[in-house]
């Protein structure tokens, strides 16, 4: 298993007041996300477990990509990757964040 | 003093050296190839049926057992590469030439016969262009065809698979060929009469009932939430945007996620009704559950699918009946409407190159193109207005002219990636590397560049109508190309510009939400799902039953 992690300041703090959700279920080609609201200001932190190695420059990429796209501020992220496409591990990070801002 | 009747004295020497073998029309199975042997002559067209769906299998092994040193370098001028003795002739020299469409399962054999020289490949047509050729300079000396019943007359039922046979049939018959059938049964009345038996010459009664691939059952259990997202953005930033009732569907899953996502997704939407209500499409047991809920017109098809019979021969407001009740297709018709008469072509590809070129063949894969080349093209013979048309074109000019004319769709609906992490975006198609190899003249494209009018994938939509250079167009690809290199590649100021100018949209530009992405929003989520929707008139094949 491979861990990967990343901080990063995003533009803004996540919108809601949600405390945590969970998207996604660890199943080969998929991946489960846990989104936790417990880091001060806009601060954000990915950490990754992944059977797959040598994707590094690639999950930069999404991660980058993500928090460029969104708003993640204030949000600890875990990915526990089950060989997930970079197309789905984007879409469940967009779709972890959304359910973060949701009521 | 010129001879005008060569062909018709050389038929007449096939049919009297092929009577030898038959009662009437009708010959037996153990005599086919002995038929085949004695009608046909060393390096002529011949045309086996040979369609996408259905297959004159029968006379396909009966050609194939045939003896090389009499039946040699022939020219195979059919549709569909689809069943493992089609290349079997090429193997054991039988056949030499061959021009074709679509080759699906067998497009890696076609490959290796090229590498080993059994192949020497004419060019790989759409069908309509390969059916127009059957009249001009491919018209074959005969034709192998295949049917559900005949009478002793000759006249041949197909029933819903009436599929190239017409085109084939005519072209054959009335230019001195000889036409010989597979049939699965003589009876005394046919149902209904798909082909005249005076264009028939010979009738071969078989055991099996040949076979009929299902092509287009696509299981919605497979249908993942990135083609739900792509579909959803397609359904919105494009059905919609230009009020797309006429319209055409590729095969693939990301089109069946917008099938089953128009009771739903788009119902919700209002679009019932103003969008996909009239069309070119083969019997799509995904569309059921749009039928169901009102949202179709009317469909013709190019071929039928497997399990689909029964609810088409119950649903005569929807799809084109005979008057015994069951459905009949034809390609060529289906394609003319398809060019001509839709204002959107959607489907998947395998590569996509920067200035939106694409191909499904790949390295050692030459799968052919089938119909997609030409429902994927603006038909620039088309001189009918409607307004998704004439809003395309408006896009595509900076300046209203007073002779404008529209814009087919054609548009791309694909994911970056493809199964194995290959990338569908790339700076250039193999098939460039394939033309070089095998000295072809002419690249294989499947459609060019300069008539897509948008490309999506689930990073979001790539209108080229709004383009004005090939910078923009490069990097409205690069674009929406995902965590591709070629997505990695992007300028993303330039990028940035792009979406500003609404060329490039994403899912937040359209208002999709990524929790939408769902499996939970498709009609149906299995097979199972669809023959309920159909009242359990669809009978999928067992290869689709898994409870």
């Amino acid at each position: 298993m491979l861990n990967l992690k990343y901080t990063h300041t995003a533009k803004r703090r996540a919108a809601g007041t949600k405390k945590e959700a969970l998207i996604g279920v660890v199943a080969s080609g998929n991946l489960e996300v846990l989104l936790e609201r417990v880091l001060p200001g806009a601060a954000c932190e990915v950490e990754i477990a992944t059977p797959v190695k040598g994707f590094d420059a690639t999950w930069k990429a999404v991660v980058d990509e993500f928090v460029e796209r969104s708003a993640p501020g204030g949000l600890r992220i875990s990915i526990n990757d089950g060989g997930a496409r970079p197309d789905t591990v984007f879409l469940r990070l967009m779709q972890g964040c959304a359910m973060m801002e949701s009521e | 003093m010129a001879d005008w009747q060569t062909e018709r004295r050389t038929r007449q020497e096939r049919m009297k050296a092929g009577g030898a073998f038959a009662q009437g029309k009708i010959v037996a199975e153990k005599d086919a190839t002995a038929l085949l042997e004695a009608v046909i002559r060393p390096g002529d067209r011949v045309c086996l049926e040979g369609d996408n769906q259905k297959q004159a299998d029968f006379l396909a092994t009966a050609l194939a057992n045939a003896n090389p040193q009499i039946l040699h370098d022939l020219h195979i001028v059919q549709s569909g590469i689809v069943l493992p003795e089609h290349i079997d002739l090429f193997e054991k020299g039988i056949a030499r030439k061959l021009d074709f469409s679509y080759s699906g399962p067998q497009g890696g054999a076609i490959s290796r016969a090229l590498d080993s020289g059994k192949i020497e490949l004419g060019a790989i047509h759409t069908y309509v262009e390969l059916f127009g050729r059957y009249f001009v300079d491919l018209t074959p000396n005969v034709a192998l065809s295949v049917a559900r019943s005949a009478d002793r007359d000759g006249n041949l039922y197909m029933g819903p698979n009436t599929e190239d046979s017409p085109v084939v049939i005519e072209a054959t018959a009335y230019k001195n060929g000889i036409v010989i059938a597979q049939v699965n049964e003589i009876v005394d009345k046919l149902p209904r009469v798909d082909i005249p038996g005076d264009q028939v010459d010979f009738i071969v009664l078989t055991k099996k009932p040949f076979f009929v691939e299902p092509l287009f059952t696509r299981d919605p259990a497979q249908i993942t939430e990135i083609q739900i997202l792509a579909a959803m953005m397609a359904i919105k930033g494009i059905y919609a945007e230009y009020g797309v009732k006429r319209l055409n569907h590729g095969i693939g899953f990301n089109t069946a996620a917008v099938e089953l996502l128009l009771p739903t997704f788009a119902e919700k939407l209002g679009l019932k009704g103003k969008i996909a209500t009239h069309w070119a499409l083969n019997p799509h047991p995904t569309l059921i559950p749009a039928i169901e809920s009102g949202w179709v017109k009317q469909i013709h098809s190019f071929g039928s699918e497997v399990g689909m019979d029964n609810y088409m021969a119950a649903r005569p407001d929807i799809y084109f009946t005979g008057r015994d009740g069951s459905m009949s297709s034809n390609r060529m018709y289906c394609q003319i409407a398809g060019l001509y008469a839709t204002d959107m072509f959607i489907g998947s590809t395998l590569q996509i190159d920067l200035q939106g070129n694409s191909s499904t063949v790949t390295a050692g894969r030459i799968a052919g193109f089938g119909g997609a080349p030409n429902m994927g093209s603006d038909a620039h013979g088309r001189r009918h207005p409607s307004e998704p048309w004439l809003k395309a074109g408006r896009q595509a000019v900076d300046a209203p002219s007073p002779l404008a004319r529209g814009r087919k769709l054609v548009v791309q609906l694909v994911e970056s990636f493809s199964e194995k992490m290959t990338p569908v975006f790339v700076e250039k198609l193999d098939s460039i590397a394939l033309a070089e190899k095998y000295k072809l003249d002419l690249a294989p494209v499947m459609i060019y560049g300069d008539d897509v009018t948008h490309i999506v994938s689930e990073e979001g939509i790539a209108n080229l109508l709004l383009c004005r250079t090939p910078e923009e167009r490069e990097q409205a690809i690069r674009g929406i190309a995902g965590f591709t290199d070629v997505g990695r590649g992007r300028d993303h100021k330039m990028v940035e510009q792009l979406r500003e100018r609404k060329i490039i949209r994403r899912p937040e530009d359209l208002g999709v939400n990524p929790l939408d992405a769902d499996r939970k929003m498709l009609a149906a989520q299995s097979i199972k799902d669809l023959m309920h929707w159909s009242g359990n008139l669809y009978s999928p094949p067992s290869k689709f039953r898994n409870w």
